[in-house]
């Protein structure tokens, strides 16, 4: 096929709209004028009010804290829930000869579908009905609302992904690998340490990198889960939002958005170093 | 002849018994592995949502929280003309939004797919930067650029487009462009996804088989690329409904979501019962369009969900 | 029981849910032999070699490894290796990591693992490749990587399922040869999976034809050549007709019908089609009461006509009485 340039062009344009606002943002936050309308000369005065701005960086603590946290509960519930349904089903394909375990198989399989219907609820239903639903049961249970509700409630929408990355990774692992490990006498715990994990790694990554961004981003439940005492960054941005204009949200965008282009341009360098290296 | 068929039938069950103690072992070692996500999902997921169907059919207490007693007058009370104008409302923002992120979205993946690696990489790349920086921070420079007298203002006036500032804050466009600027990358990364694994030799036999450009699109490359297109659709129709926050922060309070509903209800009118009955209205809506999406796509996962 | 045999099949039995997979196999194999299963896919063929390795457990039946019962013995246990028909290398570890797998789980120290593994590069003509990683490797590179892999373990017995089934057909000639040296100098028994009867007739010291889960005839290739037992071997090995004489079934090779001329050619049979493949021409007959016969010669071109009628026959010994399945 021909490459023209029109799609380029479209993808570029639709590209650079997609900038303008975060490079408005980071271009105002070296303004000198509290008005967001006018430019009226070059300072750093917002970024020097941001580092001293002892709540935001409280803010800052928790969010950080809470995405690790919830993360972590992520990769464990995730990772083991994705091995244990991929090993149900391929239990029951092999399946067993006696019609008895082959019936409490099927049942089995029928139970971890629901299940895991049910686990990839939080991120397709709308954000704000998990809000409700977890204000409510908080409540009923009467628990105390602050760093604990936050990652019980994070938690949930960070396992989908964690589970739906390894489990396609598994899906798609050939299934040769585990059995050569075995053949080669690795016990079934060598196989997973050896073979499995490597295996599906680069998927639980991926799955954390995800559940990570969405856990730091979250406004919508953070705000019906938090407690009085805990603020989370994006809940403190949305307040700060509301209120009215803050020139040092452009310089806290600012920050953020550098540390996003390091880390994500480290990384990428860091791919094609290793990857360099293995063909050496 | 007797003795050895017995010995034998002893051996076979011995062997049964063998076999079934490795399986039975495999299968206890899964459920251990089954164990979190199971106590998990049930504990936080499954039961929280069923409470929530409970509570819809509940009456609020007089002060806060919730009285035991059945009712239908939270359902009942969602059919008041002002509740259904504002289900409306909400479902023509993200109708709209909807339409417009597909229009914009579907040929930005298309295109993406067809670029080579490099540029696919780099374009990745350039999606995901602003999808990782703060959702709410990158309103607000939709915020800069709308506010009267704002960026948007000075370029218009300055080329002479327009005389006075449009006032685009706090207005339904200004609602909408912020609807489709969060939620267009989960388009074109859907779109992408599947585009990606298409087998573009299909495209030039149709091509080989005398179709012409717009017809070897239309009968190959969007079938193929459906679900992505749909899941696509699925994943800002859905949220595009609960997203007060843009709604509140580019709209002002003059545009109200079913989301901004349920979210005054929770902390203004402190009507648990009532919250509850609107989420589990979204929330059927919702189950409803997945699971057309599955019948239509056949598939149960949604394309580049993540 | 007989030491002479390494592995011993005896009635084994496995069904996935309600398609029997294997109806009763009993097989015995010699130490140091070269034993080719061959069979149709989905006869049974990789089955047998997956209950034999230990990943598939079977429904009835023993197994017996020198002497051992190992019928219920994980496949980490058991002193049997096997070369994957997709290689399986392991695609996180270079080819010295990968073939030293199952020393390390061994516990054999470091410096006598690099060097098994070293001689076994040197074995597999792979010296020098120890560093580089799966993907960097060729076909039939991966191929040998995957032998060495197996092979280093010094296994009673090695397994291997169409293993080069991936390869073209230079490339597989050339480890057909190879496969059988290395057989040779290791003493090592081989338990080989093929469809293709022309390498099962070229490495295998005894072929054994399986068909619908069931062993139909065991034997050394040129027993299952010149006398199969049964129709369905005379048919996949060679090809041979399948003849209806009242009650009795005979085979009859393709290259053993005669005609034109030789004076066993008594009987008259209509040319259908005439057809080149292989570096064989065959010619299609049929015969007055309705029966197929096929006969192949070398060349390209015979002087029969498609539509002519002509002497057809055969020799009495070339027509060999089998059972129908």
């Amino acid at each position: 096929m021909k490459t023209r340039k029109w799609p380029f062009i479209y993808v570029g344009v639709i590209t650079v709209i997609t900038y303008i606002p975060i490079i408005m943002t980071v271009i105002y936050s070296f303004n000198v004028s509290k008005l967001t309308s006018v430019w009226e000369g070059f300072s750093l005065k917002w970024y020097e009010e941001l580092f001293r701005d002892r709540d935001l960086k409280e803010a800052l603590m928790n969010s950080l804290i809470l995405a690790a946290l919830s993360c972590s509960c992520a990769v464990l519930i995730g990772t083991t829930g994705a091995l244990g349904m991929y090993r149900a089903k391929r239990q029951s394909v092999a399946g067993g000869r006696t019609a008895g375990t082959l019936g409490v198989k099927a049942g089995g399989g029928r139970l971890n579908d629901v299940i895991a219907y049910v686990a990839m609820l939080p991120i397709m239903i709308p954000e704000i009905i998990l809000g409700m639903v977890f204000l409510s049961i908080f409540s009923l249970m009467g628990l105390p609302f602050g760093m604990v509700t936050l990652v019980i409630a994070h938690t949930t929408f960070c396992v989908p992904y964690v589970y739906s990355m390894v489990k396609a990774r598994l899906v798609g692992l050939d299934k040769s690998l585990e059995e050569a490990a075995l053949d080669l006498g690795a016990s079934p715990v060598r196989v997973f340490f050896d073979i499995t994990l490597p295996q599906i790694m680069p998927a639980i990554l991926s799955g954390v990198m995800l559940a990570f961004a969405m856990s730091f981003d979250d406004v919508v439940i953070s705000i019906f889960v938090t407690g009085p005492k805990v603020n989370t960054l994006p809940v403190k941005i949305y307040t700060k939002l509301k209120t009215g204009v803050t020139p040092e949200i452009n310089a806290l965008a600012t920050v953020m958005l550098s540390i996003t282009v390091t880390l994500i341009l480290a990384s990428s360098v860091v791919g094609k170093i290793r990857v360099r290296n293995v063909y050496k | 002849m007797m003795d050895e068929a017995c010995e034998n039938k002893a051996k076979c069950k011995e062997e049964k018994v063998k076999c079934c103690m490795r399986s039975r072992a495999k299968s206890r070692s899964n459920w251990m592995l089954l164990a979190p996500i199971y106590v998990f999902t049930i504990l936080f997921v499954g039961l929280p949502i069923l409470y929530m169907f409970l509570l819809s059919f509940l009456s609020r207490a007089k002060v806060w929280g919730v009285d035991f007693t059945f009712t239908l007058d939270n359902y009942k009370r969602i059919l008041e003309p002002m509740y259904i104008d504002m289900l409306r409302e909400s479902f023509q923002l993200a109708v709209l939004s909807t339409s417009i992120i597909t229009l914009l979205g579907y040929p930005y993946g298309y295109f993406m797919a067809r670029m080579n690696a490099v540029w696919k990489k780099r374009m990745m790349l350039l999606i995901m930067i602003p999808f990782w920086t703060s959702s709410l921070i990158r309103l607000y420079g939709w915020i800069i650029m709308f506010r009267s007298n704002g960026v948007l203002d000075k370029v218009l006036m300055g080329i002479g487009l327009t005389q006075k500032p449009l006032k685009l804050l706090y207005t339904y466009p200004a609602v909408v462009v912020g609807m489709v600027y969060a939620l267009l990358p989960f388009m074109i990364l859907s779109v992408y996804s599947s585009a990606e694994k298409m087998d573009w030799t299909l495209v030039e036999a149709s091509r080989d088989l005398g179709a012409s450009a717009f017809k070897a699109f239309w009968t190959v490359t969007f079938k193929l690329t459906l679900p992505g297109l749909l899941s696509g659709v699925v994943l800002t129709f859905i949220p595009s409904m609960g997203l007060f926050f843009i709604a509140d922060i580019l709209g002002g309070n003059k545009i109200v979501l079913v989301g901004s509903v349920i979210q005054e209800q929770l902390t203004k009118g402190r009507n648990l019962p009532f919250a509850a009955a609107l989420s589990a209205v979204l929330m059927v809506l919702t189950s409803l369009m997945i699971r057309l999406y599955r019948k239509v796509t056949r598939t149960t996962e949604l394309e580049g969900l993540v | 029981m007989n030491n002479n045999y390494i592995l011993e099949l005896k009635g084994v039995r496995k069904a996935f849910g309600d398609t029997e997979v294997l109806k009763g196999i009993d097989l015995k194999i010699a130490k140091g032999e070269f034993i080719t299963l061959l069979g149709a896919s989905g006869c049974g063929k990789t089955t047998t070699l997956r209950i034999i390795a230990g990943l598939e457990t079977s429904d009835a039946g023993q197994i017996f490894l020198d002497g051992q019962d190992i019928t219920s013995l994980e496949p980490n246990k058991r002193s049997v290796n096997t070369v994957f028909q997709s290689y399986a290398l392991f695609p996180h570890m270079n080819v010295a990591d990968n073939i030293g797998y199952g020393l390390k789980l061994k516990r054999m120290p470091k410096d006598l693992i690099a060097k098994k593994v070293q001689e076994m590069l040197q074995l597999v003509q792979l010296s020098g490749y120890e560093k580089r990683m799966p993907e960097q490797l060729s076909g039939g590179q991966r191929q040998r990587v995957a032998i060495a892999r197996a092979v280093v373990n010094e296994p009673k017995v090695l397994l291997l399922d169409e293993p080069l089934g991936a390869l073209d057909l230079k490339l597989r000639r050339q480890m057909q040869l190879e496969l059988k040296r290395l057989q040779k100098q290791l003493g090592i028994t081989f338990i080989y999976i093929t469809h293709d009867q022309e390498e099962a007739i070229n490495m295998s010291d005894r072929i054994a034809v399986m068909n619908h889960g069931v062993l139909e005839q065991v034997g050394t290739p040129n027993e299952i050549y010149y006398q199969p037992r049964t129709s369905y071997v005379a048919g996949f090995v060679g090809n041979a007709n399948i003849l209806r004489c009242g009650g009795e079934f005979y085979a009859i090779r393709t290259e053993n019908i005669l005609m034109n001329g030789e004076p066993e050619c008594n009987r008259e049979a209509v040319v259908l089609e005439k057809s080149f493949a292989g570096g064989q021409l065959r010619i299609l007959f049929e015969l007055p009461d309705a029966q197929q016969l096929t006969a192949s010669r070398y060349g390209i071109d015979a002087d029969v006509q498609v539509g002519s009628r002509v002497m057809i026959g055969w020799k009495k010994e070339n027509a060999i009485p089998v059972a129908e399945e």
